[in-house]
C-alpha cells in the first residue's frame, strides 16, 4: 500500500461513521503507527511501587522498544532504552530487581541506574579496555544509554514520551485527568495512595492493539461478550453479574469523551456530592466495612468539591484503566498489525488491611487477565475480528461506527468533553479521529490547539 | 521383592492411574466429574514466572495468596469456571477446544499414613504438556511442572492442592480456559 498524507482521512471517516479495516490489519500502516504515534505520545511505563528503592529497576516497553524503568541513587526516576550503545545487546534481561549497574554481557560496557556509563577508576567496569584499546579517547559521557527525555510520575503511575517537544503530561490529559485521578487516588478521596500488587500480567493476543483500547474507551454495547460470566455470577456480592451495582438514579454511567485529545471513559458526570452509599462486597464483611469507611471519609474529605467516578477508560494511544472493579492499569503493546502484548497492573489502596487486599486480588484474578472469566471472552472476539478482517474482500468493507453519531453534547464542568448517553460509539470515533491526526504527522501546535492558543 | 517395595509400587500405580483418569475426564470434557475430584478446601494455584537474577531465584515465581498469579483460587472459583464452560455461550470455548493433557514424570515424593498405616496423603510431582487446538488453526502448547497433594477421602483419591508452574514468562496463549 502506498501511504499518502491524505490517506488517513479517507481510512477514518468520522462523518459517515465508517472506518477502514486496513488500519487494523495492514503492516505498512502498523509500521507508521510505531513512528508517528509511539515515538511521540505519552505512554504508560509502570508504577513507582515497582521500583521503591534506589537502584531498583523494572523492564517495560514503549511501542516496540524495550525500556528500563529505574530509580537511581538520587531517587530520580529514569526510562532508559534497554540496548547497549556499543553493539545493541539488551543490557537488562530480567523483569525487575535491584542492581548497582547494568553490565552488558557482550563486551562489558556497564551503565549505572541513571543510564550513564560507569566512570570508575580501573578497567573492570564502565568500558573495558578504556585506556588500552580506546586510548582514553572514547567520550564516555556521550555514550550512556539513551534516556527518554520526558518522564513523569503522576500519582505513582509513570509515563514517558520520546518527543522533546511533547506537551506536558497534564496538558496531554486535559480534564481526563479527573478520571485518572479517580482510579489512582485513595478510595477515601485523598491524593495518590494506591499501589500495584506484585506481579504484572503479560500475555500475547493475536489482534490489533486498538481493539483493546476501543473496548475500554467506552463500549457499553459489548455486553453480550460477557453473558456467560454474568449468568454464573462472579461479583463480590451475591447473585448474577460480575460487579457491584454502580449506577443508581442520577449517578449513571455515561460515555464521556475528549474529542480534541483522544481519551474517553465510561464514568459519572461531574458532581459535587457523593451518591448515597450503595452496599458492595456483601460476601466479604471485612471489605464491606472498609468500603463503607472509605465512603464516609470521602464524603467528609471532598465536601462539595467537584469529583467524578470512573469505570473503564482509555488514554490515547494504548493505555486503559478501570477505576472500580477490577481496579487496574493496562497497556496494549504493539507487536504486529495483528498481534499485541497485553499488560495488566492491579491497584489497591496502599494502606488497606491485608484482608481487603486479598479479597480484591482474588476478585481481580477471576475477572481479569488471561485466566479471568470475563476477559477470556474479550480476547476471543478481538482475535477473530482481526483475523476475519484480513481477507481481500473483507478489507474493502469498512467497520460501522455510526451509533449515536451527531448526538454528543458538551459536559458541564469538563473542558472539551462531550457525552453521548450511556451507549454510543462516540468515544471510538474520538479515538480513531485522534489516531488519524497523529498518523497524518500533524505538529504539536496542530494537535494541541487549545494549549498552544 | 519385599513387602515395602511392592506397596510402594502399587501406590505408584494407583496414583498414576488416578492422574491419568483425571486427565481423561478433562480431555473428555467431563468437567463436573473432574470438579468432584477436588476437595472442598482445594488450593489451585498457578504463579507467574519472572526472569530474575541468579541469586534471586527465590523471587522467580509470584507468591501464592500474595501476588498476582495466572490463577490463585479455591473450589468456589473452580466451580464457577465449570459452570461457565457449561453455559454454551462462553465464547472463548464455543465451539469447544480440542485439548489433550499429557501427564508424565510422575513421582511420589512423600507419603503420610493414616492411623492404620495406609497412605492418607501423598505429595506427587509430575510434568504436563497440555495441547489446545481450537477452531481451524489456533494452537497453544502449555508445558510445565505440577506439585500435587492428593488426599484419600472415603477410599478414593482427591486433589487437595495443586501447584502449577508453567514454563512461560509472557503467556503465549491469549487466555487460559482449561484446567491443568
Amino acid at each position: 500500500m502506498t501511504i499518502t498524507p491524505d490517506m488517513y482521512e479517507r481510512l477514518v471517516n468520522i462523518k459517515t461513521g465508517e472506518i477502514s479495516r486496513e488500519i487494523f490489519v495492514n503492516e505498512d500502516i502498523y509500521a507508521q503507527e510505531l513512528e508517528r504515534i509511539f515515538t511521540r505520545a505519552w505512554l504508560l511505563v509502570g508504577h513507582e511501587s515497582l521500583i521503591p528503592n534506589p537502584d531498583d529497576f523494572f523492564v517495560s516497553r514503549m511501542g516496540n522498544d524495550s525500556v528500563i524503568l529505574t530509580r537511581d541513587r538520587q531517587n530520580t526516576i529514569h526510562v532508559l532504552l534497554n540496548s547497549c550503545m556499543h553493539r545493541g545487546m539488551k543490557v537488562c534481561r530480567y523483569d525487575q530487581g535491584n542492581t548497582r549497574a547494568f553490565s552488558c554481557p557482550y563486551h562489558g560496557w556497564s551503565y549505572s541506574t541513571d543510564g550513564r556509563l560507569v566512570e570508575a577508576p580501573g578497567q573492570l567496569v564502565g568500558v573495558p579496555g578504556f585506556e588500552e584499546h580506546y586510548r582514553c579517547e572514547l567520550d564516555k559521557k556521550a555514550w550512556g544509554l539513551v534516556r527518554c527525555p520526558n518522564v513523569v510520575n503522576y500519582k505513582g503511575s509513570i509515563w514517558a514520551s520520546w518527543d522533546e517537544n511533547a506537551p506536558s503530561f497534564e496538558d496531554y490529559l486535559g480534564d481526563m485527568r479527573l478520571y485518572l485521578d479517580a482510579a489512582l487516588d485513595h478510595r477515601d478521596g485523598s491524593e495518590g495512595g494506591s499501589e500495584v500488587i506484585g506481579g504484572v500480567h503479560k500475555w500475547r493476543v493475536k489482534c490489533n492493539w486498538k481493539f483493546a483500547v476501543e473496548n475500554f474507551i467506552g463500549d457499553h454495547y459489548h455486553n453480550i461478550s460477557h453473558r456467560s460470566v454474568d449468568l454464573v455470577g462472579i461479583g463480590p456480592s451475591a447473585g448474577r453479574g460480575r460487579r457491584d451495582m454502580e449506577s443508581t438514579g442520577s449517578f449513571q454511567n455515561i460515555i464521556i469523551g475528549f474529542p480534541a485529545l483522544g481519551h474517553g471513559v465510561i464514568g459519572h458526570l461531574p458532581r459535587y456530592e457523593e451518591p448515597p452509599y450503595a452496599p458492595a462486597y456483601q460476601r466479604h464483611p471485612a471489605v464491606q466495612e472498609y468500603d463503607r469507611q472509605v465512603y464516609e471519609a470521602r464524603v467528609k474529605r471532598l465536601g462539595n468539591k467537584m469529583r467524578v467516578a470512573t469505570g473503564a477508560a482509555s488514554i490515547f494511544p494504548n493505555m486503559s484503566f478501570h477505576g472500580r472493579q477490577p481496579r487496574t492499569l493496562a497497556v496494549f503493546h504493539p507487536i504486529s498489525a495483528t498481534e499485541m502484548e497485553m499488560w495488566r497492573f492491579y491497584l489497591v489502596d496502599k494502606d488497606a488491611p491485608q484482608e481487603v487486599k486479598d479479597v480484591l486480588r482474588h476478585y481481580y484474578l477471576r475477572y481479569s487477565g488471561p485466566g479471568g472469566m470475563t476477559e477470556s471472552d474479550d480476547m476471543e472476539n478481538w482475535m477473530y475480528a482481526s483475523e476475519a478482517s484480513r481477507g481481500t474482500i473483507a478489507r474493502r468493507h469498512p467497520y460501522n461506527y455510526q451509533m449515536g453519531n451527531g448526538y454528543a453534547k458538551p459536559v458541564e464542568g469538563l473542558k472539551g468533553a462531550v457525552q453521548g448517553g450511556d451507549t454510543t460509539e462516540e468515544n471510538a470515533r474520538i479515538l480513531y479521529n485522534r489516531w488519524a491526526q497523529f498518523m497524518a504527522g500533524k505538529s504539536w501546535s496542530e494537535l494541541m490547539p487549545a494549549q498552544t492558543a | 521383592m519385599d513387602d515395602t517395595a511392592l506397596k510402594a509400587l502399587l501406590l505408584h500405580r494407583e496414583v498414576e492411574d488416578f492422574l491419568l483418569m483425571e486427565a481423561d475426564l478433562l480431555d473428555d470434557r467431563r468437567f463436573a466429574d473432574w470438579l468432584a475430584l477436588c476437595t472442598d478446601d482445594i488450593r489451585y494455584w498457578m504463579p507467574m514466572a519472572r526472569n530474575v537474577q541468579f541469586n534471586k531465584t527465590a523471587q522467580e515465581y509470584t507468591r501464592e495468596q500474595m501476588d498476582t498469579c495466572w490463577i490463585d483460587e479455591g473450589k468456589e472459583t473452580l466451580t464457577q469456571r465449570v459452570k461457565q464452560l457449561a453455559t454454551g455461550i462462553h465464547w472463548a470455548e464455543e465451539p469447544q477446544s480440542r485439548v489433550s493433557h499429557l501427564i508424565t514424570n510422575i513421582r511420589i515424593t512423600e507419603v503420610t499414613p493414616d492411623a492404620a498405616g495406609n497412605p492418607a496423603e501423598v505429595q506427587v510431582r509430575s510434568r504436563f504438556l497440555v495441547y489446545r487446538n481450537r477452531l481451524h488453526d489456533e494452537v497453544d502448547i502449555y508445558v510445565g511442572k505440577r506439585r500435587d497433594t492428593l488426599r484419600k477421602l472415603d477410599g478414593a483419591w482427591k486433589i487437595a492442592r495443586r501447584e502449577i508452574f508453567l514454563d512461560q514468562n509472557v503467556l503465549l496463549a491469549k487466555n487460559i480456559t482449561t484446567f491443568f
